[in-house]
């Protein structure tokens, strides 16, 4: 490989907080009524004050400390300044030299480390929309999601593949949905990404002279058609003797290629300066450590648990970790199952994981009773089980014939038969097992 | 009874208790001398006659069924600034020329709720940038005492109304001397508050880690009064404080025996009105004559206090005027005035890449240095005391010929603006040319106690000279 990929990662997550970042309003807005969740203070009007949500920070902080942080006993907010009209005050509050977190890492599968450089709170902005009315273009302001609070979680450029890149992401998105702090679904923009990416030549320390900042991606089955079409395009720069231009490029769906946006003559000027209307925080290291115990238990220790303590393969347990609700019905499941049915606990993971066991609606107990009940059907002799195939087969001749003609349906007539036959006492994985062994 | 408009607000509040007028009776008069006079002095952008008239009936069922509260009844006019529901704010811009708020200042909320009828709102610089009401985009507002000299600024309005007894009490604000400096030409009380002592919330935002809401009043016992109604924490204004607001009116007493006053000859600069000068010696004479010990003290070249205040008043200012981007309230930017241009170009650039730590940055480590200056001066004496204003009420037109007009006639009050101190303007006498000559009493952060009863005390000291008699020809 004669060139080496240099990504990091800017990933916004939208907080699930009661209120606004600066305000009382709601922060659910999906699918509200536009300018509904609005006042004063999200609106901008003149003289309103931003009063910060304690709780937004708390969590700012705990995701902080999740992504093994440095939290700074001293912070501040500042002010990014620039005009857009999703913007009311015509600038963010956000936190520019002195964010609540910083200095973190995130543990990839293969042992690999990501850098987070840090982790820091803002405001969101409105939303437009550009229509037309009355036969004239025209653009509409939502103010709803106007000062919903925002984690922006910045990467070091640590990784060099597509894929470590969508492993840092679902650790990320599993992580947040742990603390319960957002749901971090894509495609509701809980959960925004913007790559960087570039190019340099293997062997080099150095950051590349670029870089290529990729918007607009709501997937992370595009996060990787982003990247991949970007080194591509970038090393075919590289390989003519030129380099790639320093610029913001948006991602098109519809060709998986990316386009230029704006390019960055030089870095924007936001006049950053510290938020007035906010005094500083300093915090107290006792509240800190406060935070740190309250936390969760986190995905990977949780993994790690599952793993030993129920002697389960790593990747069934990862399995169960990564739902969020999926691991304490599973270790409820397994101790009851333990208990009162005597069902191992890896026949537990395996009947929850591969959903042999309908866990919709159910108490643990009533899984466990499925589970085994279910163990309890398939206990019908193979000797009995033959037999009733046999007889289905002799007196379904056409269906057997449809089948080995190649109309593979007729075989799911053929196990419906003989499960009827068998009173519900076999499985329908093991009906068609012997099913097949006997006709094939 | 007659001029009723000319009771201060403690003698309106017993006269409404005792019933000896109504409250639409008094807000009727001050509503006519607004309607005789302000077509000499525009002190009002906008005067809300048939709310005042309806708040006053209210509150005049309210007395008569026996409700008590520290207001109740009081016409009082509010600075343009002040987001008020329903009525139209536009701190003296034609950018917010048809803005109507749908909310109420924190302050304009805690004088409703103390029963106050607001009778209009009051012409200002615009933006509050000025010293002089003539950056307003409204008309000049004119000194009651001699309507071809300025009122001052930014509160100009507020202050010419109360020295024109066109309301009982009037609200100011304050970033480097835009209460203190008006009351003092016009002759008036005006009382800046600590920075966080009393909410921003709503206030047309200026110089945001500055600005300071305050009474504009024609006795320092109305200042407490007011001050008592709106002091406190607010939980929309994150940088109010949690200390407890005193209870200013109990707190108030004529004594300040053993009470140390400093005094800094850097306060008596160059150039400095013979007349200011002498009238505020003799007053700091009288002050030691009433048990009072005079302390020399050394303090700062108050000049400094300009450079740090126009960088970090600019460069706020430059951000929280970003918003009127005309996408909103109707007006675009080409209605800014020469002033507020001159402002948010000034701040831009000193928060751009490269710079801010050259002005931002450095200007705040000097403001800290100031800070403790003055921590070094209270350490030794318990006020300041100084002139507020180096000259008399300056002549209509003289801001025009100086862009940093403001910045030079507030030089006094700038320092302890950039320190967040709490501070009073009373008036100390006239001058030959009859007009008013004010002192102010500078304390320490959150001793407006102390500060008001230092001014208490010398008012009380001197109610029996003549000058108190005087009253503006209009």
């Amino acid at each position: 490989m004669k060139y080496e990929s240099v990504i990091g990662l800017e990933v916004h997550v939208e907080l699930k907080t009661k209120s606004k970042m600066f305000c009382g309003c709601s922060v659910d807005y999906f699918g509200k009524e536009p300018n509904t969740l609005t006042c004063p203070v999200c609106l901008g009007l003149p003289g309103a004050l931003p009063y910060p949500n304690k709780k937004a920070i708390e969590w700012c902080i705990k995701l902080g400390l999740s992504l093994n942080c440095e939290i700074p006993l001293s912070s501040k907010f500042d002010r990014k300044n620039y005009f857009y009209p999703d913007l009311p005050k015509g600038y963010q509050i956000s936190q520019y030299d002195e964010p609540f977190c910083r200095n973190g890492s995130v543990k990839l599968s293969s042992g690999k480390k990501i850098g987070i450089r840090r982790v820091h709170m803002e405001e969101d902005t409105g939303k437009l929309t550009h229509t037309t009315i009355d036969g004239e273009k025209a653009t509409l302001i939502d103010f709803n999601r106007s000062g919903v609070p925002l984690v922006e979680i910045v990467t070091e450029p640590d990784f060099r593949t597509s894929e470590e890149v969508i492993e840092y992401l679902k650790k990320l998105q599993q992580l947040v949905r742990h603390l319960s702090i957002s749901n971090a679904d894509m495609e509701k923009g809980d959960m925004r990404l913007e790559p960087n990416i570039s190019l340099r030549k293997a062997g080099l320390k150095v950051l590349p002279k670029y870089k290529v900042e990729v918007k607009n991606i709501n997937s992370f089955k595009f996060v990787e058609k982003a990247i991949d079409y970007e080194l591509k395009r970038q090393e075919e720069i590289l390989e003519k003797g030129e380099t790639p231009a320093q610029e913001t490029r948006g991602f098109v769906e519809e060709s998986s290629s990316t386009v230029s946006q704006r390019t960055k003559e030089e870095a924007s000027d936001y006049r950053y300066f510290p938020e007035p209307d906010i005094p500083p925080f300093v915090w107290k290291k006792e509240y800190i450590d406060k935070l740190k115990v309250e936390l969760p238990e986190l995905p990977d220790e949780k993994t790690v648990r599952l793993s030993e303590t129920y002697s389960l393969p790593f990747v069934s347990a990862a399995t169960i970790v990564r739902d969020p609700n999926l691991d304490k019905i599973f270790e409820e499941t397994a101790r009851i199952g333990q208990g009162s049915f005597g069902i191992a606990p890896i026949d537990t993971a395996n009947a929850i994981i591969n959903r042999r066991v309908n866990i919709e609606n159910k108490n643990p107990n009533e899984i466990a009773e499925q589970i085994s009940s279910a163990r309890v059907k398939s206990q019908i002799s193979d000797k009995e089980l033959t037999r009733i195939i046999e007889k289905v087969l002799a007196t379904n001749k056409k269906a057997l014939e449809d089948f080995q003609k190649g109309k593979e349906e007729a075989i799911m007539f053929l196990i419906g038969q003989v499960l009827k036959e068998t009173k519900g006492k076999a499985t329908a994985d093991k009906v068609k097992a012997s099913l097949l062994a006997k006709i094939k | 009874m007659n001029n009723l408009n000319n009771l201060t607000a403690k003698q309106a509040r017993e006269g409404l208790k005792e019933k000896k007028f109504s409250s639409l009776e008094l807000t009727k008069a001050c509503l006519e001398r607004i309607k005789k006079t302000d077509n000499k002095l525009n002190s009002f952008v906008t005067v809300g006659e048939e709310e005042a008239f309806e708040n006053a009936r209210r509150s005049d069922n309210l007395i008569s069924g026996k409700e008590d509260k520290p207001l109740l009844g009081i016409p009082i006019a509010v600075k343009d600034n002040f987001s008020t529901k329903g009525i139209r704010t536009t701190a003296s811009s034609k950018v917010l020329d048809n803005y109507i708020p749908p909310f109420d200042s924190t302050v304009v909320r805690k004088l409703k709720e103390a029963g106050a009828v607001i009778i209009g709102k009051t012409n200002m610089d615009a933006w509050a940038h000025g010293s002089s009401t003539e950056t307003s985009d409204y008309g000049t507002t004119k000194n009651p005492w001699n309507t071809q000299r300025l009122p001052g600024g930014s509160s100009g309005g507020s202050a010419a109304a109360v020295a024109a007894d066109q309301c009982v009490v009037a609200i100011g604000s304050e970033t480097a001397g835009s209460i203190r400096q008006p009351a003092s030409w016009c002759g008036v009380v005006g009382l800046k508050p600590t920075y966080g002592r009393v909410s921003r919330y709503g206030v047309v935002a200026m110089g945001s880690s500055l600005d300071s809401p305050g009474p504009i009043t024609k006795t320092v016992e109305d200042s407490s009064l007011i001050l008592k109604v709106l002091a406190g924490k607010d939980d929309l204004d994150a940088t109010t404080s949690p200390l407890p607001a005193g209870d200013y009116t109990e707190s108030l007493m004529a004594n300040i025996k053993n009470l140390k006053i400093g005094v800094s000859s850097e306060y008596f600069i160059e150039g400095i009105d013979k007349e200011v000068e002498s009238a505020i010696k003799k007053a700091i004479k009288k002050l030691e004559g009433l048990g009072a010990r005079i302390e020399n003290i050394k303090l700062f070249d108050p000049n400094y206090a300009i450079d740090v205040y126009t960088i970090i008043q600019r460069s706020e200012v430059s951000s929280n005027l970003a918003r009127y981007d005309a996408i909103r309230y109707g007006f675009g930017r080409d209605r800014f005035g020469d002033e507020a241009k001159r402002r948010i170009m000034l701040g831009t650039y000193a928060l751009s890449s490269g710079y801010y730590d050259q002005y931002y940055k450095k200007a705040q480590k000097v403001r800290t240095i100031i800070i403790d200056d003055f921590k070094k001066a209270f350490d030794k004496v318990d006020v300041i005391v100084a002139p507020t204003s180096p000259s008399l009420a300056l002549p209509i037109g003289a801001s025009k010929e100086s862009t940093m007009f403001g910045e030079l006639s507030d030089v006094l009050v700038e320092p302890s603006s950039i320190a967040g101190l709490s501070g009073i303007n009373i008036p100390v006498g006239f001058s030959r040319s009859n007009l008013p000559i004010g002192m102010q009493i500078i304390g320490p952060q959150f001793a407006e106690e102390i500060v008001l009863q230092t001014a208490f005390t010398y008012e009380q000291e001197t109610l029996s000279e003549a000058w108190r008699n005087l009253k503006p020809k209009l």
